[in-house]
């Protein structure tokens, strides 16, 4: 689905690369984690499959399309194939639940009956059936999340991309995303979930590609977060409460918390 | 559906950028009255050029009972009408003409009344004080030298007028306002389409989180812009339209309703005319505001 050959890209030339030869597939239905710290090229990587960017040098080949092939009107093609989600929501404020999913599909020309019939659908998929009528400032932090994810995967795009999801949430509701994500797998999407949450990680044991500078140094099919080659700093989790332990290696408490 | 979407995220554009979007109107507005007025000015040259100026180009006067000029001796004679028209209608100088017409006394007494009616110096003159005159068209009006060497001394004739001259310095005045109308509306429309390439950046940096969604979920570029640029045709649409307005004013009022009063002898453009330029003004805004719009939206706004 997504596949990267010795791709390296460079923002500054005098600077190291942000993503340096990376050699990467990721197949159809896939779940995987991106790890590594801020500034290892997470979020390069993101944007390269997006489209974002372009590679420097190598080869990137997104949902059977090469990138460095693809004319820039093509581009938004490829963008209906592919949900994003953010550590920061990205919502509207100033449109309800339902019309903020709504709007990604008003976007790419849906009908309003489809949109009339598949927003409750994605709204009920992501645990807020009833709540279409609120906005986003009436609502938590992870129903925020939720709807940002109702907006990803409204349009039924094979992959979905998820930049550091659960970055302003505390541990619980944390799992409760990633989850999700994993409900949405589950339905066939491709997940590609980068963060430096290492709870989430290693209580998921999906597979988990580790960048350190750029470069590919681990990929391990049931991982977790923690490894010899990198210190783990607790991430910076401002909404959470600070007397949460991040560190708990299982995350059972998590997990059954949002079950 | 996505018409419906345009339009709501059009009324919202607006809507927030209210302040910039009434200065664009304004500025279109102001740029384009003037440059409806130069072409209206130059509608006007045309209108007189066409129903006098290119009919009769060069009159001949012939002398009367009191003139003095050296080539009079008492008023013309028959003889003499027949030498100037006969001189006029056989070559050499027929190649030159393109129409002659004799007017008589009594039809130049006729016009002299009409053009100063109601004016004191109407009332004394005679038929007899006016000459008769052959009006000469040219089927090249650059010529006149050519009827002018031929008649001026000649038995009979007073006077030669190239009658452009009369109206020269008038179209000259009228020149030189459409000149300065034009510069003004030239200045006016560098500001416009400065003020327009600006409005849409703001317009775009204020809904930045907007467009931001609408990319990521694969609007097309040409979706992620129409709403912007729609913005800005309809606020030079609109300024088109109050410029029409006011030309409309101007002419009813100033042309129709006052300077065909004073001096009725000359053809006056109308509202017609307005009428007929409003489209291209519309048009020429519109298509000054697309290109601005999309200048803008190139730097500011990709996909």
């Amino acid at each position: 689905m997504i596949r990267f050959d010795h791709v390296t890209k460079t923002y500054d030339p005098t600077a190291r690369p942000a993503l340096d030869a990376v050699d990467l597939e990721v197949a159809r239905g896939e779940f995987v984690f991106l790890v590594g710290a801020s500034g290892s090229g997470k979020s390069t990587f993101l944007r390269l499959v997006l489209k974002e960017e372009a590679a420097s040098s190598g080869v990137v080949h997104v949902a059977g399309k090469e990138l460095g092939r693809l004319s820039s009107w093509k581009v938004p093609h490829l963008r209906r194939q592919i949900g994003v989600v953010f550590q920061d929501f990205r919502l509207l404020p100033g449109k309800t639940v339902h019309q903020n999913v709504a709007f990604a599909l008003q976007v790419v020309g849906r009908s309003r009956a489809a949109i009339n019939a598949t927003v409750p659908e994605v709204l009920e998929l992501v645990g807020l059936d009833g709540k279409g009528g609120r906005l986003p400032h009436e609502l938590s932090g992870g129903e925020q999340q939720r709807v940002a994810i109702a907006r990803a995967v409204a349009g039924g795009p094979a992959i979905l991309l998820a930049d550091e999801p659960t970055g302003n949430l505390d541990p619980t509701t944390s799992l409760g995303i990633t989850r999700l994500l994993e409900t949405i797998n589950g339905r066939g999407t491709t997940v590609v979930m980068a963060t430096h949450d290492d709870d989430i990680v290693d209580s998921m044991r999906k597979r988990v590609v580790e960048l350190v500078d750029g470069r590919v140094v681990r990929d391990e099919r049931q991982g977790g977060y923690v490894t010899g080659t990198m210190p783990v700093v607790p991430p910076p989790v401002p909404d959470a409460g600070d007397d949460e332990e991040h560190r708990d290696d299982e995350g059972d408490e998590g997990r059954s918390a949002t079950a | 559906m996505r018409l419906a979407f345009i339009l709501s995220e059009i009324g919202i554009g607006l809507r927030r950028n209210l302040a910039m979007t009434v200065s664009v109107v304004l500025v279109t507005f102001v740029s384009l009255t003037f440059v409806g007025a130069g072409a209206l000015m130059q509608q006007q040259v045309r209108t007189m050029q066409g129903d006098w100026y290119d009919r009769v180009q060069v009159s001949i006067f012939l002398c009367t009972q009191d003139s003095y000029s050296a080539s009079c001796a008492g008023a013309a004679t028959d003889e003499d009408k027949a030498a100037i028209e006969g001189a006029l209608t056989s070559p050499p100088l027929s190649e030159y003409v393109s129409e002659v017409e004799f007017e008589t006394r009594e039809e130049a007494f006729a016009q002299f009344q009409e053009q100063f009616a109601g004016e004191q110096l109407s009332a004394s003159v005679t038929p007899e004080q006016l000459p008769e005159s052959f009006r000469v068209g040219l089927q090249d009006p650059e010529e006149f030298a050519v009827i002018s060497d031929s008649f001026t001394g000649q038995t009979g004739v007073e006077q030669v007028v190239d009658q452009r001259e009369v109206l020269e310095p008038f179209f000259d005045v009228l020149n030189g306002l459409t000149a300065a109308s034009l510069a003004l509306a030239g200045i006016m429309l560098v500001a416009a389409v400065l003020l327009i390439g600006t409005t849409i950046r703001l317009a775009a940096f204020n809904r930045r989180r907007e467009t931001g969604i609408m990319r990521l979920v694969g609007a097309s570029s040409a979706f992620l812009q129409l709403p912007f640029l729609l913005e800005g045709v309809i606020a030079v649409a609109l300024g088109a339209v109050l410029a029409t307005g006011a030309l409309l004013l101007a002419v009813h009022y100033g042309v129709t309703g006052w300077a065909a009063q004073q001096v009725p002898a000359f053809d006056y453009i109308t509202t017609a005319d307005v009428w007929a330029t409003a489209p291209w003004l519309l048009l020429g805004g519109v298509v000054m505001a697309s290109v601005a719009s999309l200048v803008s939206l190139s730097r500011y706004l990709k996909v």
